[in-house]
């Protein structure tokens, strides 16, 4: 499993180009965090990496193919994708949701079966909501909504999941209970891609970082690569340190904040 | 004598009933899965309007029944075929530009309905103009009910088999997409499959509404919202409450209401007290 943006450009109708030549990969047991300010194309980008939106120059190729020569179900079978927002209108319960990741599995006709079943139920116990099972989608809170989306994505068995914005509105613990499964899944061989406002999250958790300026400067690297004081002020705007403290298992921890904040602490 | 009166004249017309309130009540559901929208109905795309126009001109030029139905179901698909084109001219072509091309369209027909009922004869055109567009049953013979029965059973079945996608196609275009839907493929399906049926049905009943509105929320009251099971039961449900409201039609008073007149003064009392209710099923 292996995919490749190259030289990647997108604009949208009538407007200015948000990304230009953009090039990277993502290959088996990579966790990559698309880090960068609001309007630099994050969720552009990602909509383009799982073919929701056309390249208007450049390609993107999924196991060598162009991604736009491939039917959507075969996406589905590949890359697992949740989007940023969702609105919901009908009260599916969590397990009928979790059901329809089996949707690129199925034939036209067909009925999900007793073993897709088997596959959504074990989906919603690795993310530990099979308690849920039975209630309403649209009754239960955030985190737990995005538990079950990430179920429903399991279901599709891809083989890279890419999120937008996972952890922004959740709380603190299921923001690191998020962010621990996903390093799980890339150390047990899944690839996963994920936007994040945060440059600790993408610090502590990611392998590799993409970090998108405006005007569409990119830095690709690993994350002690990217993530540095002269780039990320430059990126934003603002001076940010990169501050190392040492933790209690003796090794040392690096996490990221903007000098205005730490001037506040006397 | 009795063998005319249950075999030529009650039969025909429980069996319309049953066909009418099946297709309206499953294109209901249908829609408002695929629109995401609990306010839609069958009507939405503008079929009603569209065969509301037909049989109006047919009626206008000639009192042939037999045209005048034929005319109707012709128009009735012209209307959606219209919607469905003008949304298309459109450079992402969304199910809610597919909406917005059916009011469009709708509102065109209601208009040329209007003109032909301005300049019709109101000694004799006018009148049956009027009374087509109350809906109902009362005309029907069992001819009508063999000729509307191909497009019904072909809309009933091929949206039972793909009743599982609508659960996935309600959970929003892109969510659908990324779930490997082909949300287009499927919409035309949709759409194609519930405009036949509704078009087929309005042909013999005449405009009768606020069963495609009120059955699927019935529907989803009695057994949930995965439309596995809600399409079936929105036939079953469907097609019951249409063959009562049409019994109660031809026997409430001395002369018959028209059935689409008591639908209305049946199903919008009941859909209040559907609203008043907490799991209606949707939010």
């Amino acid at each position: 499993m292996r995919l490749e943006v190259r030289n990647a450009t997108f604009a949208y109708r009538g407007g200015d180009e948000i990304l230009r030549g953009i090039s990277f990969s993502v290959s088996e047991g990579d966790l990559l965090s698309i880090l960068g300010p609001n309007g630099c194309g994050k969720t552009t980008l990602i909509k383009c990496l799982c073919g929701m939106l056309k390249l208007g120059g450049g390609e993107i190729l999924l196991n060598d193919k162009a991604i736009h020569s491939l039917t959507r179900a075969e996406i589905a079978r590949n890359i697992g994708y949740i989007a940023q927002e969702h609105g919901q209108v009908f009260p599916y319960s969590v397990l009928e949701v979790a059901l329809m990741g089996r949707a690129p599995h199925l034939g036209w006709f067909s009925l999900p079966s007793d073993k897709d079943i088997g596959i959504a139920e074990k989906t919603l116990e690795m993310m530990g909501i099979s308690h849920l099972r039975d209630r309403p989608y649209t009754e239960i809170s955030g985190g737990e909504r995005q538990l079950t989306l990430i179920a429903a994505v399991l279901a599709q068995q891809p083989k890279m999941l890419v999120l937008d914005e996972p952890t922004s509105h959740l709380d603190l613990k299921n923001q690191i209970f998020i962010l621990g499964i996903m390093r799980k899944f890339a150390k047990e061989g899944l690839s996963v891609v994920m936007s994040t406002h945060l440059p600790n999250h993408a610090l502590h958790y990611s392998s590799r970082v993409v970090l998108m300026g405006k005007g569409g400067d990119i830095t690709v690297g690993s994350a002690e690569e990217v993530i540095t004081e002269e780039n990320l002020s430059k990126t934003y705007g603002v001076d940010i340190k990169v501050l190392s403290v040492s933790v209690p298992m003796g090794t040392n921890l690096r996490f990221c904040m903007p000098v205005e904040c730490a001037a506040c602490i006397d | 004598m009795l063998d005319t009166v249950i075999f030529q004249v009650r039969l025909p017309r429980v069996f319309a009933g049953v066909l009418v309130g099946a297709s309206l009540a499953l294109s209901g559901t249908s829609f408002q899965g695929l629109f995401r929208n609990p306010l839609v109905s069958a009507q939405i795309l503008g079929v009603a309007s569209g065969a509301g126009f037909g049989a109006a001109i047919a009626i206008l030029l000639s009192a042939e029944p037999l045209l005048v139905q034929a005319s109707a179901f012709a128009f009735g698909i012209m209307a959606v075929g219209l919607a469905y084109l003008i949304s298309r001219t459109y450079k992402s072509p969304s199910s809610l530009m597919l909406v917005l091309a059916g009011i469009i369209v709708g509102a065109f027909f209601s208009a040329l309905t209007s003109l032909i009922k301005y300049i019709a004869d109101p000694y004799e055109r006018l009148p049956s103009i009027v009374f087509w567009l109350m809906g109902g049953l009362s005309m029907v013979s069992i001819d009508d009910v063999v000729w509307m029965l191909p497009p019904i059973l072909f809309g009933i079945t091929v949206l039972m088999l793909i009743r599982w996608r609508i659960n996935v196609l309600s959970m929003g275009e892109e969510e659908a997409l990324a779930f490997g839907v082909n949300v287009e493929r499927y919409r035309l399906i949709i759409v194609t499959c519930s405009t036949l049926m509704t078009a087929a049905a309005v042909s013999i009943s005449g405009i009768v509404g606020w069963v495609g509105l009120v059955i699927p929320h019935l529907g989803r009251m009695l057994v949930g919202p995965d439309h596995k099971v809600l399409v079936p039961a929105s036939i079953a449900i469907g097609a019951t409450y249409l063959m009562l409201v049409d019994d109660l039609a031809r026997t409430l008073t001395a002369s018959e209401v028209p059935l689409g007149i008591l639908t209305a003064i049946v199903g919008a009392p009941f859909f209040a007290y559907l609203l008043r209710r907490k799991a209606v099923g949707w939010r």
